[in-house]
């Protein structure tokens, strides 16, 4: 088995593993009792999508996609953070 | 050939340690356990991926940049999931009902017998 086939191969499982995850997040977002709860999964959720990113980045020799990780990472923490703001304060009854 | 069975390697390792990370947000008994599932397993397999890409490209600016995102997701997500952790206790998001130990309450939440907050 040569290398770029091998490496088709690492990147399916690790796909594979990745789609699971995400799953199982999706069904805590879409369940979730409470609003801190979908905050986690969505939170979540984000990391999975760096994930994926390096994953087709890795794949597809594109260093480029690792900027969009980053501003993906940025986003989210203001996201996160704002949201418990809200909620410390009161804003969802 | 041996970078690319060690960046494979690493590609599944990483996405492992993020699909626990989701399996555990789905199973966990309550809120502040889900929390503990998922944030340290999330940024411990981006920091992982990460590390497999920089093994992948081996070239200086995709290093510096993720060694940026690593150090950034290390930094912000303990302070994240702190901020929504305090701001869910303080609002009486119910506890695990076998948990034996509740330290904050009359501190940081309500008194139990305080109806006013309830959790959204």
């Amino acid at each position: 088995m040569d290398t770029a086939s091998l490496m088709t191969v690492f990147c399916w499982i690790a796909s594979g593993f990745l789609a699971l995850g995400m799953c199982a997040a999706f069904i805590r977002l879409l369940l979730g009792p409470s609003l801190p709860d979908r905050v986690v999964a969505l939170d979540l959720l984000a990391a999975m999508a760096i994930g994926a990113l390096v994953i087709v980045a890795v794949q597809t020799s594109q260093p480029i996609l690792l900027d969009v990780a980053l501003a993906i990472a940025i986003i989210t923490f203001l996201g996160t953070v704002a949201l418990a703001m809200s909620l410390e304060r009161g804003v969802f009854k | 050939m041996i970078t690319t069975i060690v960046v494979g390697s690493l590609l599944v390792l990483g996405t492992a340690l993020m699909a626990l990370a989701g399996i555990g947000v789905y199973r966990m008994p309550d809120l502040f356990t889900r929390m503990h599932a998922s944030t340290k397993g999330a940024s411990l397999g981006v920091a992982v991926l990460l590390l497999a890409a920089v093994l992948s490209f081996q070239d200086l600016s995709v290093g510096t940049k993720a060694a940026l995102t690593t150090a950034f997701i290390f930094l912000t997500a303990p302070v994240a999931a702190h901020m929504l952790g305090r701001a869910a206790y303080a609002k009486n998001v119910p506890l695990w009902e076998k948990s034996i130990m509740d330290e904050g309450r009359g501190k940081i939440a309500p008194l139990p017998e305080d109806k006013t907050d309830q959790p959204s």
